[in-house]
Order: structure tokens, then sequence, then C-alpha cells
């Protein structure tokens, strides 16, 4: 089927500008009092961090745009942060949770 | 929130809700964050396995389907799964499977759909595709399918054999289009290969196929011998050989399409170190509903005789999951007897599998000879090799009454190698 285009491995980078797509649903599980992702024949159990991290993944925002946002929010180093959200964004990525 | 830990994706746990054509596994991080509720030591299920209808077009011989398949005229209605759907959101469940049979074959599947989606269930399509219409994709789309996954035989190239295995002409041409429908609206889709001797040498080609087809995920899903596999086990047991090859491989694939796919592997208990977790542990994750309406552990629980099986017809799942007998009799660990009860696997993978221990010692509460530590595993382990070097015998294919011309008892491994 379809067109042969490689397929090939996002890399995140201080400019790439992630979004969960649409069949990736993170919501409030209120019977067991956390935050779920719900994926193909997945379930995800993101920390608090990582939620506040993907509620910003608006497909607009770029990485660094999240670092900074966070580095106020939170007084912390902005190239800590980016260091981190760009390690666990790629591995989302990898695991098809995230597109950039 | 203080704190961001530096080690990289440390931040989101996985678990998985894994299925293929003989098992469903759920170790989705269960005992995380989350304090155990203290007046409830039964935590609420994650995924549902509705089993729509046994019909279904293909007649793979490795089907995980019973013997004695269900007929359509005891099929529960589309309220009766309607309901279902609701009081599996309300009792915890966050995902449900909707498979088969064959789903598609059931013309309200579109109805079931629109139910769990609306109800907040993640809804995952288990199909053989080749029923499908591209405007019934759609349709199912709209009503709030979040994923589809589409079973294949062999690859494209291989159709004539995927055919063969299939029972069903045309089969794999129709699978690769139907694919392409799925992709084509935007919606993920795993590619599911249910793996034995006929197509173990195509791991690799059945990997780059899903990749071609623009599968998220691919499983490469050894089959698991229950019900019509274990029938056909002497016809689809790979030798130790080609399995361990087929391993090195999916793990050398993993690197290579790091990415771009993510590949899940199930093994072959009879090469397995240990004991499959079968269920990831009984009563605890995973509720199964056949096209009846009956509740069980697992879809081969039925094969342990004496367990009797609550239907949702007669009363709410939630209290079924909870008190049915079948569900309380091996949850957690104190039905356990030696060697599990003192064993320090015994929370991890619960003695194994109690309808293999079942079929072969006659109690389901022994170790399943899959562990090392069961008296017969010598034995056991042995079957497979035997019957792996052996020519293959014709396909018993899974069809109604498919089982019957041999009458003679079930075969066990014990005594097959004869």
């Amino acid at each position: 089927m379809g067109e042969p285009t490689p397929r090939q491995r996002t890399v995140i980078v201080s400019d790439s500008k992630p979004v969960m797509p649409p069949y990736i649903k993170m919501r409030y599980d209120a019977g067991r009092n956390r935050w779920i992702i719900l994926a193909p024949e997945r379930l995800f159990d993101p920390d608090p961090i990582a939620v506040e991290v993907l509620k910003l993944c608006d497909g607009a925002r770029t990485v660094g745009d999240i670092a900074a946002h966070l580095s106020n929010e939170y007084n912390a180093p902005v190239q800590d942060i980016e260091v981190d959200i760009i390690a666990m964004l790629q591995d989302l990525s990898d695991k098809g949770v995230v597109k950039a | 929130m203080n704190e961001i830990a530096p080690s990289p994706g440390g931040h989101v746990k996985e678990g998985t809700i894994t299925m293929d054509a003989g098992e469903m596994r759920c170790d989705a991080n269960p005992s995380s964050p989350t304090a155990p509720d203290p007046s409830c030591v039964v935590r609420a299920p994650i995924g549902l396995l509705a089993e729509l209808t046994h019909r279904c077009p293909l007649q793979c011989p490795y089907c995980s389907n019973p013997l004695e398949l269900e007929k359509v005229n005891v099929e529960l209605s589309t309220e009766d799964w309607q309901k279902v759907m609701r009081q599996a959101a309300q009792l915890g469940i966050l995902q449900v499977h909707l498979s088969g049979g064959e789903p598609t074959a059931r013309r309200d599947l579109e109805e079931i759909v629109k139910t769990a989606a609306e109800s907040g269930l993640y809804t995952n399509l288990i199909t053989a595709a080749v029923l499908l219409k591209r405007e019934r994709l759609e349709k199912l789309k709209e009503c709030g399918l979040d994923h589809v996954q589409i079973s294949i035989q062999d690859v494209d190239t291989q159709a004539e054999n995927a055919d063969r295995i299939a029972g069903y002409k045309g089969g794999s041409a129709k699978k690769k289009e139907v694919a392409g429908w799925v992709r084509e609206l935007g919606m993920p889709l795993t590619i599911n290969a249910p793996i034995h001797r006929h197509n173990i040498h195509s791991v690799e080609a059945i990997i780059n196929y899903a990749v071609e087809l623009g599968a998220g995920r691919v499983e490469i899903a050894h089959v698991q011998y229950y019900a019509w596999a274990l029938k056909n086990r002497s016809s689809l047991m790979p030798t130790r050989d080609a399995f361990m090859a087929a391993a090195r491989l999916v793990e050398r694939k993993r690197e290579e399409l790091k990415g771009i796919i993510v590949i899940d592997a199930v093994v072959p208990d009879y090469y397995a170190k240990y004991p499959k977790p079968c269920m990831g542990g009984w009563g605890k994750g995973i509720i199964n509903i056949t096209p009846s309406g009956r509740v069980l552990p697992c879809h081969a629980a039925e094969s342990i005789t004496h367990l009797e099986f609550d239907n949702v017809r007669d009363k709410p799942l939630a209290d079924i999951w909870l008190n049915g007998d079948a569900f309380q009799k091996y949850r957690g660990t104190s039905w356990m007897k030696e060697p599990c009860r003192t064993c320090p696997r015994r929370e991890i993978d619960y003695g194994g599998c109690r309808c293999q221990a079942f079929a072969l010692t006659g109690d389901a509460a022994n170790t399943d000879p899959a562990c090392s530590l069961s008296p017969l595993h010598e034995e056991w382990a042995k079957v497979a090799d035997v019957e792996s070097h052996q020519s293959p015998p014709a396909f018993v294919y899974r069809r109604p009454g498919g089982a019957t011309p041999k009458p003679a008892a079930e075969k066990t491994p014990v005594s097959s190698d004869a």
C-alpha cells in the first residue's frame, strides 16, 4: 500500500514542537487517583513532572519554550530542565506516544 | 515537583496490555503510587477482552478460542454488550479489546464501539480484517474507535503460505488493503503475527512488512499452546534453534528500528526459562467475556472443568470481579501449594498458568509444568523438541465441529511423543 516514504526516527531537539497525537489520551483517572496515558495496547504512568510537560506539548510550543516556561515556574536552571525533558520526550517519541 | 530527576525518561513508567493469539498479559505497573485501598484488596481491572462472537471467516489452526465454539444464537445482544461497556468503565477498566472470533462479523459493532468510547474506554479492534469495507472502518472511527490491530499469517509476497495457514483464499491481499485504509484514516495500526513453524523463517520480513504497512507496533507473538493450538501443536511447534534465531533477530531489529516501530515479542513457554505470569496474575488486571456473556479470568479458563463462571446477564460485572468464585479461586497466592507457596518468584510468575497446570497435572493449583520446579517439567520440555523435529501433520483447522473428528481425549504432552 501507500507511498514508500522511508520511515525515520524522530530526534527531539530544542526546536522540536512535540504533541501527543489524538489517539494518545492522557487523562485523570479518578478511581485510581492518578494521571494515565492511554495508548494502543499500552498504558503509561506519568509522574507529576511528566504530566506538566505533556500538558504544554501542544504542537506549537518548542521544547525550548517549554523548558523556559518550567524554569520560570519552578525557579530551576533552564539548561537542566531542557536536558531532562528532551530525554523524556525522546523516550516517548520512540514509543510512539509523542510526535514532533 | 521541585526536583527534576536527571535520569532520562524516568518520569513515565510503562505498562503493557498486550494480547496475541494465545495470551493476554498485563503488567501495567500495578504497584505504583496509589496505595492499596485497605477496604478492598482486589484491585480494579485494567483491561477487558470482549469476545463479541466466535464466528470467523478464517480457520487459523492456532486459534485461542475454545474447541467448542459458541454459536450465534447464544451471543449477547447489542444492549447486553452496551451494558457491559458502561459497567466496565465504572469498574475502572481503561481499555477494551474488541475481539472474537472476528468482531466485525457482528453488525452492531459500531453501536458497541460508540458506547464503549462514550463510557471513556480506550477501544482496540482486534481483527482479521477480511470482512472490513472502507466505509465501515470510517464509521467505526467516527464512533470512537482508537486503534486497530490486524493479524497476519505471513508477508504479502508469501500470500499463498499466509492463506494456507488461515484457510482463507485472498486473505493476505485483503489484509494489506485494510491496513492501508487504517493508515489513510490516520488511525494507529498494530500488526500481530502469530509465529510458528510455518512462518518463523519470515520473522524479519514480517517486521519489515509491518514498517511498510505503516504500523506503529508489531507483535511477534509466538503461539501459545492452548485450545486449537494445543490440538495442532505438533504441526506448529518450531525447533528451539529456529526460536532462538528468531529471538536474536527481534533484538537486532529492535535496535535497528528504534523510534520507527515498537516490536513486542511473546515467548513460547516451552522454550522459556520461567513460567509466564499468566494474565499478570489471576483476577488481577484482566477480564475476559465470551460471546454468550460468561465472565472468565482468562480466555482459556473454561478448560478448568470444575470452575463455575458467572454471566453478565445475571450479575453486575463489579460483583463478578470482586466475588465470583472463578475469580476468587486462584486470586493472590493463598491457594498455592509447594513449591509455589514459599517460592521467591510467587508474586512474579504466580506459579505460571493455571490452565496448563490443570491440563497436565489434573490440579490447577499445581505448579505449571513450564516451571523447572515442576516434577513434570523435564518430560514436558522434551515434547517441544521431539514434535518440532518430526514432519508436521496436516492442520486441524479451526471451524465449528472441526475438533471433533478425533474424539479421543485431549492429548497431553506427556503422552503425545509416543
